[in-house]
């Protein structure tokens, strides 16, 4: 679904991302860790075309992303991106955060989109607040929401970009709860978190990033039972 | 004389004059709005060149008072355009405030944070769609307060096209004292109807702040 080949970004003279390669099949939930400034979030950009490759390539569903930008903006309507500010549109009503991209990037009938928002907001347990605006919902129900807009352009694929880092504790659940129904039904996503438990429980693949380097890639077991590099045993130290 | 009976005199002289000068300051500042944002979009435009012509315009036209471009074009231009005095005086004002009005959406359109803009990216919308429907609808919130400044300004300014014969209140003021040799009270008088004017529209600007307060704001 996704290929990402020595993919490198970057910013002056710090270097983001250095050579990362790796493979997401679809239907699988890939789970990027790693300390803060390793590259994880940049990794995400770099998919849905945020930042520019500097090197590298990136191929989505046989969608080639390169240096050039060619395909920018299929590649975003493909991939869905959550974001750890949440960014909803405050303007806007939580139904018309839903429906807008839908309506004006893919030209679908406004009824049939209004359906189908209305449903995905149930799903994520916010049927009751379609008409509200993001600044009357609490952080929890404003990343649901955001995680439903995104849904809403029935992507291929889910990035999540530390989703639940900046939620009170109480409602990081409510979150994961919902990216965990959404992995069971079989969506492909590429999440960049801290929440160790959530990366043991519903990860195919877990990659260690640090200094924008992919030290360590492996399935939850191996990465959490037996981490072969000693910078992932150490970060891992710190975490668990 | 009786004063008050002198002072009424002036308003009655005055008064007919402030229509134009109300109207003078409303097309003035419709250009300005139009051309303001065309600037405003221009300045943050992802295009160098773009940037670079907005950047510009903005220079050129804030750095020459606004009494040189009355003149300029009113009389460098037209020598050869022929321009009404109105239409002189209306353009002068118009592009010179489009700069300021301009710079004042820019602005706006910059405490939009970045976020906004990556989430519309996200969603597959072009830099295009997501000015018109993300980020301006909000950037006008935060642009009312300062151009409605922009505005009270502009009537001020406006005074300024008397020197071209436009007959508004402070061309009316010139011809009145100097008939009657009633300075004071006639430019006291011109001075009220001035002040009048901006008090009025900033109680305006007050209640259209009040009405745009966010929606989103009220939890």
């Amino acid at each position: 679904m996704i290929r990402v080949e020595r993919a490198s970004k970057r910013f002056g003279a710090h270097v983001a991302v250095d050579q990362v390669s790796f493979h997401v099949p679809p239907s699988t939930v890939t789970v990027l860790i790693g300390p803060s400034g390793s590259g994880k979030s940049t990794v995400l950009r770099l998919i849905n075309g945020l930042e520019r490759l500097d090197a590298g390539a990136i191929v989505l569903d046989g969608l080639p992303l390169d240096a050039a930008g060619r395909n920018l903006e299929r590649v975003r309507a493909e991939t869905g991106m959550v974001f750890q500010q949440f960014n909803l549109f405050p303007h806007l009503r939580v139904l018309e955060n839903l429906t807008l991209a839908p309506r004006l990037v893919r030209g679908r009938p406004a009824a049939v989109v209004e359906a189908e928002a209305r449903a995905l907001l149930a799903k994520v347990g916010l049927a009751d607040k379609a008409a509200r605006f993001p600044a009357q919902l609490s952080g929890g129900e404003q990343q649901r929401v955001a995680i439903a807009r995104a849904l809403c352009m029935k992507p291929k694929v889910m990035l999540f970009d530390e989703p639940t880092s900046s939620l009170d504790p109480e409602m990081i659940q409510e979150v994961l709860e919902v990216m965990k129904a959404l992995a069971a039904e079989g969506m492909t996503m590429v999440v960049a978190t801290h929440e160790m438990g959530f990366a043991r429980e519903v990860a195919h693949e877990v990659l260690f990033l640090d200094g924008g380097r992919l030290i360590e890639a492996g399935t939850p077991e191996r990465i959490f039972g037996r981490p072969r590099e000693s910078r992932t045993q150490a970060f891992l130290a710190k975490v668990l | 004389m009786d004063p008050l009976a002198a002072l009424g005199r002036i308003v009655i002289f005055l008064l007919p004059t402030v229509p134009e000068t109300i109207k003078i300051t409303l097309v003035s500042f419709a250009l300005a709005l139009l051309l303001g944002l065309l600037v405003g979009v221009v300045r943050i435009a992802p295009r160098a060149p773009w940037t670079w012509i907005g950047r510009t315009y903005v220079d050129a036209i804030r750095g020459v008072p606004l009494l040189v471009w009355i003149f300029f074009i009113y009389f460098g231009l037209g020598r050869v355009l022929h321009l009404p005095q109105f239409v002189a005086g209306v353009l002068a004002i118009g592009i010179c405030y489009s700069a300021y009005v301009g710079e004042t959406i820019r602005a706006g359109i910059q405490a939009i944070p970045r976020g906004q803009w990556e989430a519309a990216a996200s969603l597959g919308l072009s830099h295009r769609q997501a000015m018109q429907r993300i980020i301006l609808p909000q950037a006008v919130r935060v642009v009312v307060p300062p151009v409605m400044n922009d505005f009270i300004a502009c009537l001020k300014d406006s005074s300024l096209v008397s020197i071209i014969g436009l007959r508004e209140l402070t061309r009316a003021g010139r011809e009145y004292s100097s008939g009657t040799f009633v300075d004071f009270e006639t430019w006291l008088v011109v001075g009220i109807l001035y002040l009048a004017m901006t008090v009025a529209l900033t109680r305006c600007s007050a209640l259209l702040e009040a009405r745009l307060r966010r929606p989103e704001a009220a939890a």
